[in-house]
């Protein structure tokens, strides 16, 4: 059992999650990430795809795993890692599929995933989790220990091994639809402020 | 015309330099203040939480071991060169570059830039070339302004060149729109920098200019200013809240600038900054 409920209502999660782990998160749940997590962004994820359609391995074993799209700061003498915060999700877009095609159950980002991923998701049980955008100094403080695993000619867009510990984040996409983003902002909107064209649904 | 004074370029290389190490650890005092500000205005349980989350970062950050954020930035430097001014030792362009390489590297920053947009997209390593904007002005000094833009936010800036009739309504509808599509993507709460006027390129310098002004700041045109207040807020009601996950506070000020046009044209940029709003300036 890779999902653990905290008496304070939070959910504790380490990979590798099954279908089964996956389901117990929902849109809107706090999460703290613990365990391995996989960084990788824009340049890891082409040359993924790339090794893929090469029909060779990825650097790692995808099965029940979470991807970080983060590009750290170097590391200043002492320290394990530098900022660490999430990068914008939705550029990786294109490629997520494809990776959850392959078993990877959970991602962390900033920001909105467009229909596909959303659609994915679903079919594949998996989950989107946003961490705090520009939150990078606060983020290092919960990563352990960092390894670069492949393509270190990337510099900051190499794929690492990171060790977090309770890295919190928000559920965003569940693997049942739901867009937390979507529920949060909806309360909060002044339809009579704003101009007609913008009464009607919520544009994002 | 005054006597020229001869500024060694060398000094040039320290002050971006400096700037660089500075600004990407401590955010400006009028920053700060906003965010504290926006701290005390939220309604929202969660907005006031992430707030928070955002003023220990900013703390952390000042201690000088992390950077605020992870993606330090393009280094963006505006330099204004008094007209009576004769630079001496180097070329301005290779030493603002050589302060951005020094001090990305000194104080351990990110390199995020890459050589070319499309073909193999390789980092440079070193965080430049800086992205610069000159101008000469009237005086015998020199005075820059370094600022670390994030490319999250950098990449929901939007440009259009709308039609004259579509007029402030039209203008102040993109803005709004370009505000409600960025969303979580630009690290919210953040300023919005709107260039109207101009022609194509000018609009979004002066967007980006608008992002230099003390935040908050209104525009001395009191017909700009009170656009500014109205977008502001406009796009509060959005409620999109801090990272955008519901709240009153989706940004932090609204700074338009305008310049004169042609009679077929409005062009509008807006260019959108984030919560790290990393920004120094130095005279010389
Ligand atoms: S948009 Fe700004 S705050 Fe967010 S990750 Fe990028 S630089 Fe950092």
């Amino acid at each position: 059992m890779s999902v653990e409920l905290l008496p304070d209502g939070r959910k504790r999660i380490r990979a590798p999650l099954s279908d089964e782990d996956v389901r117990q998160l929902q849109a809107g749940d706090v999460v703290l990430v613990s365990g391995v997590v996989y960084a990788a962004r824009d340049a890891a994820h082409k040359r993924m795809i790339e090794l893929l359609d090469a029909g060779e391995p990825l650097p790692f074993d995808p099965a029940g795993q979470i991807v970080y799209y983060v590009g750290p700061t170097p590391e200043k003498p002492g320290h394990v890692i530098g900022s660490a915060g999430p990068t914008t999700a939705s550029r990786m877009d294109r490629y997520t599929p494809r990776l959850l095609e392959l078993g990877v159950k959970g991602m962390i980002g900033k920001g909105g995933r467009g229909p596909t991923v959303r659609e994915a998701l679903k079919r594949h049980t998996a989950v989107y989790m946003a961490a705090l955008g520009g939150g990078g100094a606060l983020a290092a403080l919960q990563i352990r220990a960092q390894r670069v695993i492949a393509f270190e000619d990337l510099g900051p867009e190499a794929v690492r091994e990171l060790e977090v510990e309770d890295l919190p984040v928000w559920v965003v996409n569940d693997c049942e639809g739901r867009d937390f983003y979507e529920q949060a902002v909806a309360p909060w909107r002044k339809e009579e402020l704003l101009p007609e064209e913008f009464r009607l649904g919520a544009p994002r | 015309m005054g006597q020229v004074r001869e500024v060694d370029a060398a000094e040039i290389t320290r002050a971006v330099r400096e700037l660089c190490m500075e600004i990407n650890y401590k955010v400006p005092e009028d920053m700060a203040a906003a965010i504290r500000r926006a701290r005390e205005k939220e309604e929202s349980p969660i907005g006031r939480q992430i707030l928070d989350l955002l003023i220990r970062n900013q703390e952390l950050a000042a201690q000088g071991e992390y950077p605020y954020c992870q993606d330090t930035g393009y280094t963006v430097v505006f330099i204004d060169v008094g007209q009576d001014v004769h630079i001496v030792g180097a070329d301005l362009t290779d030493a603002i570059n050589e302060g951005v390489r020094s001090g990305y590297r000194d104080a351990y920053l990110r390199a995020s830039i890459v050589a070319d947009p499309v073909f193999e997209r390789r980092n440079t390593g070193d965080n430049t070339p800086a992205f610069i904007h000159t101008r000469i002005v009237p005086g015998d000094q020199i005075r820059i302004q370094v600022d670390a833009k994030g490319g999250g936010s950098e990449n929901k800036g939007r440009h259009a060149m709308l039609k004259p009739s579509d007029g402030l309504e039209g203008v102040k509808s993109f803005v709004l729109r370009t505000v409600a599509e960025a969303g979580p993507d630009a690290c919210p709460p953040g300023i919005i920098g709107v260039g109207i006027g101009g022609n194509f390129e000018y609009a979004a310098i002066l967007a980006k200019r608008a992002l230099m002004r003390k935040v908050g700041q209104p525009h001395p045109d009191p017909r700009v200013a009170e656009l500014e207040a109205e977008l502001f807020e406009k796009c509060n009601a959005l409620g999109i809240g801090p990272q955008s996950l519901g709240g009153t506070q989706t940004v932090l000020a609204v700074h338009v600038e305008t310049m004169a046009t042609h009679i077929a044209s409005l062009p509008v940029a807006v260019n959108i900054e984030c919560h790290a709003h990393r920004t120094g300036t130095r005279v010389i």
